[in-house]
């Protein structure tokens, strides 16, 4: 069986460069949405909170489908690759930006007035005071949902991308043997196990005292 | 006049490609059914998670160092295991031990141990965020140990993280989806069967329009139980 571990070790490249994509585009849009929504333009906030509700609501495999049979239609083919990673990124995006959103709400008005009184602009407020308080907040429920949203990656099978479970699902039926999928549930427990475990103990160093 | 001759044309090719009526209208029979499976679905996997989780919470609530730690260890093994991973394993894996299982079975079982993992730890949090006073106070009025949780711990566990219960519910029911990749012929697995019938994406972005009706009151109401519970601090 060793024969399909290159397969499998390739598929697991895919699934950390994947991962890696989803985790860094995903929240790094969801915090800028949210510093977008801290500006307080009506108009742009109903957006936000539309697109945010959006992804919110749809199951990440029904955006992958979508973006993956839908777009051609309208003449963009993206690739099985970019279309898991475009949908789980805006996916992560919502989640995040509700997350950060109730991070930067949960620091006191006070705090605001007292930064701005001491001649801090919105933004040196916002940098120096509001974030690094916010940030505590957000990130249990952060590592939470992007351990979850990650995991999806295995989802980007259904387009054909030759991630873990790709790799494992067309080696079992060349195979005629359920060792590689073995190897790759094996795979994804070595990959998200240690980031499971280092979440959990993340969430009771930076849980609130009540 | 030109340019807004074109733009009308532009829009109504994008109408016919994503929204086309009469494929709409071709195609309900096919989505409805879907729907309809998705919601039995729904209904199966949801209750079926929850027992999961309270028997995991339960256990958990021994308070013995060993279990608790086998259990946390049970909870990360599903935190870390992709979902459709676990499907795939029951779905393609188990015939090869000789154990076929039709996707439907498969899906139950899945769910049953992943979305168990998560409403377990829920429900832990839960039974833990009440005060040890309570269980003594009960058991000290001569309620049994299980009447004490039943009556006493378990109403206000389930109360203290209705907000975190709702959420995973609408996580579990937007995995139902998942269906799709082993034949059980729910929302999804049944717009893509229309959408390769009609050569159209349009069942597609129908399901899509679906599942968004259906959940976005669930995203608004949790948004606003968030909102609520920050102010509250």
């Amino acid at each position: 069986m060793l024969k399909y571990l290159p397969d499998i070790l390739s598929g697991v490249v895919v699934t950390i460069e994947l991962a890696i994509l989803i985790v860094v585009t995903g929240i790094a849009a969801g915090l800028v949405l949210a510093l977008l929504r801290s500006l307080g333009i009506r108009p742009l906030n109903w957006l936000i909170i539309a697109v945010v509700d959006l992804f919110r609501s749809l199951p990440p495999l029904v955006v992958i489908v979508l973006i993956y049979f839908g777009l051609p239609s309208a003449g963009i083919s993206p690739s099985g690759f970019v279309s898991t990673w475009l949908s789980l990124a805006l996916v992560l995006m919502a989640f995040s930006e509700e997350i950060f959103w109730a991070g930067i709400t949960s620091v006191a008005r006070g705090q605001w007035e007292a930064a701005r009184s001491t001649g801090l602009s919105f933004a040196q407020t916002m940098l120096s005071v509001v974030l690094p308080q916010a940030f505590r907040l957000t990130i249990p429920p952060l590592t939470n949902r992007t351990i979850a949203i990650t995991k999806g990656t295995a989802l980007g099978t259904v387009v054909a991308v030759t991630e873990i479970l790709g790799q494992a699902s067309s080696a079992m039926s060349n195979s005629y043997n359920p060792s590689p999928l073995m190897m790759g549930a094996a795979a994804y427990l070595v990959l998200f196990f240690p980031i499971v475990v280092a979440a959990r103990w993340v969430e009771t160093r930076f849980a609130w005292k009540r | 006049m030109g340019r807004d001759a074109v733009r009308v044309e532009a829009v109504s090719a994008m109408i016919q490609t994503f929204f086309n009526p009469e494929i709409i209208a071709a195609s309900w029979p096919i989505v409805r059914a879907g729907l309809l499976n998705t919601v039995l679905l729904s209904l199966l996997v949801v209750p079926l998670g929850l027992i999961g989780g309270l028997i995991l919470a339960l256990l958990a609530s021994v308070r013995q160092p060993v279990i608790r730690w086998a259990l946390m260890a049970w909870v990360d093994f599903f935190r870390a295991f992709p979902p459709l991973v676990l499907l795939i394993l029951l779905f393609a894996g188990l015939p090869f031990a000789g154990l076929e299982l039709g996707g439907f079975v498969c899906v139950a079982i899945a769910f049953f141990l992943n979305t168990g993992a998560y409403y377990g730890e829920i429900l832990r949090a839960g039974i833990d965020s009440v005060p040890v006073g309570q269980i003594e106070a009960a058991r000290s009025t001569g309620l049994s140990r299980l009447q004490a949780m039943t009556h006493v711990v378990l109403p206000q566990a389930v109360r203290n993280v209705l907000p975190d219960l709702l959420s995973n519910t609408l996580e579990v029911v937007k995995l139902t989806a998942l269906g799709s990749v082993v034949a059980v012929p729910e929302l999804l697995y049944q717009a893509r069967q229309a959408q390769s019938l009609t050569y159209s994406p349009t069942p597609i972005v129908v399901a899509a329009v679906i599942y968004f009706l259906m959940l976005w009151p669930v995203v608004r109401l949790l948004s606003r139980l968030e909102n609520r519970a920050l102010a509250g601090r």
